[in-house]
């Protein structure tokens, strides 16, 4: 069974504990500009939503890399880059609609939300369950699946 | 069932992937054309600077990885189609027969009638034939002269540049990278690179190039000339179709398609730089030689090759270059539509720029200049035409506040 991230935006208070989760455990540091995750703050409407990559299924970051340093993991469908092969050109940063792979100036290389390898700190760490991790069917990804549809102008073959 | 596809860059590479995927039982041959195993060019600036080795161009790491699909890859190139006997030749006169066949076979590099640059020194970037000889010539203290600063010339500039070569780029527009970038944008970028040591040529061109003995006199315009080890010639790209003479398939800027990237011909798409494109912001035809218009071709070419119905809906311009560290980006009508409204916001001194274009309740159209973060949200708001509301005025107020407005449009909050 694939698991995704459910973001319930309607129970984050803004607190940004994921944004400091991710960034240690991706980057070993307190620093919510490394983090993969991001809350966003709408103060006049008095709503936080957090933000990441949904590992779509359309995976325009995997199919428009050119080295091939992003694939997806058959069982876990997480869309991981090998930053071995990465060579930081950076098409997948304006290939991605959602604008959730970003490129790292210190590394050379992108990166992007992988999940933790299966524990995503920032379900972990949130306090509010505003981020769980649950199964995928069940995740509610459906409306950024919308409009990763409508973003999508090669739609894959119903096979 | 025997796909044959012609080209091993990316389209063809993709193409043959996604067959492999629908049509587990079909027989699929790749044709290359430069006796090269299949490589992605996109790859050659970043071993030219010495971040990977050549092998990091080759389109697909893993060991053995067209064997275990079994996917044949041959050598070419292919001669001519004949689509009457549904087969391809290759040089030397031997055939392959097709029950489907793509053409995914590129571009090449425009030489320009400029007199002396069929001279030895003169070299296009775009094979790995080209990389191994620029490795040769570009040696650290080397003059070498750079023809074109559009996107390709900007990427092998930051290439050279990282060689250490001294570098001087002669552009004939009148900023960097004209066909991407405005003139705030490509005169920032001019002024960055002259701040790193690479001089910049702009409204300059090259009149022409005479032998120096081992050397090369490069003759500009302006009536200067200057002494070369090596010039790189980056003046844009043609599709290959000149061997597609005689077979029938139509040709216009580059090989026509319909919806689904077939050909003219039955049984016969087309995918990737030799084909032209319908832009979804102009409306108009045109060859976007870009690589995720490439693999949505390749994806969509496949797909109905193998017996799926898949259509492609057209093409957005849109493109990402990194210059010595200043990240700039386009898309869309990025400068604009001539009757709506635009939004800007310039930090010359930081190096920053953001410029948003719209229509209406629309973004259409915006370009970056040293904002990395989250610029993958400008494609989202194009093309799936999110209906702004009150975020096209706050983006006027402030364009920075673009990733908000996203995620605000596509998560009820405006």
């Amino acid at each position: 069974m694939q698991k995704a991230l459910a973001i319930d935006a309607g129970k984050c208070t803004g607190c940004k504990q994921c944004e400091l989760a991710c960034s240690f455990e991706h980057e070993g540091i307190f620093n919510v500009v490394r983090s993969r995750i991001r809350v966003f703050i709408f103060e006049e409407e008095a709503r936080f939503v957090p933000y990441t990559c949904t590992q779509c299924d359309q995976a325009w970051c995997m199919q428009v890399c050119p080295v091939g340093a992003i694939t997806s993991d058959p069982m876990s469908g997480v869309k991981s880059v090998n930053a071995a092969t990465c060579v930081g050109c950076k098409v997948c940063t304006i290939a991605c609609p959602f604008g959730t792979i970003n490129y790292n100036a210190g590394s050379g290389k992108v990166e992007k939300c992988d999940l933790c390898g299966g524990d995503p700190a920032c379900a972990r760490e949130c306090p509010t369950d505003a981020i769980t991790f649950i199964d995928a069917g069940l995740a509610g990804y459906a409306k950024m699946q919308d409009w990763a549809a409508r973003t999508d102008t090669a739609p894959q073959a119903a096979s | 069932m025997h796909h044959v596809i012609i080209g091993t860059g990316p389209a063809g590479v993709s193409a043959a992937e996604t067959l492999r995927r629908l049509n587990p039982g079909s027989k699929i041959t790749m044709i290359g054309g430069e006796g090269e195993v299949p490589y992605s060019r996109m790859a050659i600036p970043y071993v030219l600077d010495g971040g990977i080795k050549e092998q990091g161009t080759h389109l697909r790491q893993d060991k053995g990885h067209y064997e275990r699909l079994d996917i044949e890859v041959l050598a070419g190139p292919v001669t001519r189609i004949d689509a009457q006997h549904k087969l391809v030749e290759l040089l030397g006169g031997s055939a392959v027969n097709y029950d489907k066949l793509l053409i995914a076979a590129g571009a090449s590099p425009v030489k320009p009638p400029v007199p002396g640059l069929d001279l030895p020194g003169v070299h296009h970037c775009w094979t790995l034939g080209d990389m191994r000889v620029i490795e040769e010539l570009a040696q650290s203290g080397e003059d070498v002269v750079l023809m074109g600063a559009g996107f390709i010339g900007s990427i092998i500039l930051e290439a050279l540049k990282k060689r250490g070569v001294n570098l001087t780029v002669v552009e004939l527009g009148d900023r960097m990278v004209p066909r991407m970038l405005d003139e705030t944008a490509g005169g920032l970028l001019k002024q960055w690179c002259i701040g790193h040591g690479v001089d910049v040529l702009t409204d300059t061109g090259i009149d022409r190039v005479e032998p120096d003995g081992e050397r090369l006199s490069v003759h500009l315009t302006s009536g200067a000339s200057l002494s070369a080890r090596l010039l790189v010639v980056a003046a844009g790209v043609k599709p290959n179709t000149g061997f597609l003479t005689g077979s029938g398939i139509k040709v216009g800027r580059g090989i026509v398609v319909d919806a689904h990237q077939q050909t003219s011909l039955p049984d016969i798409y087309a995918a990737g730089d030799i084909v032209e494109s319908h832009d979804i912001s102009t409306g108009e035809v045109s060859v976007m030689a870009i690589q995720p218009v490439v693999v949505d071709h390749a994806r969509v070419a496949a797909t109905n090759m193998a017996g799926f119905k898949a259509r492609y809906e057209g093409a957005l311009a849109m493109n990402v270059l990194d210059t010595l560290g200043l990240i700039t980006t386009s898309f869309g009508l990025w400068h604009g539509t001539g009757s709506g409204e635009q939004a800007m916001s310039l930090d010359a001194e930081n190096y920053k720029y953001l410029r948003l274009e719209f229509d209406g309740d629309h973004l259409v159209g915006a370009q970056s200049l040293g904002l990395p973060e989250h610029v993958g949200v400008l494609r989202g708001l194009i093309q799936s035409r999110i209906d702004l509301g009150p975020w096209k005025q706050r983006l006027m107020a402030n364009p920075h506040q673009l990733a908000a407005a996203y995620v605000a449009c596509t998560n009820g909050v405006c």
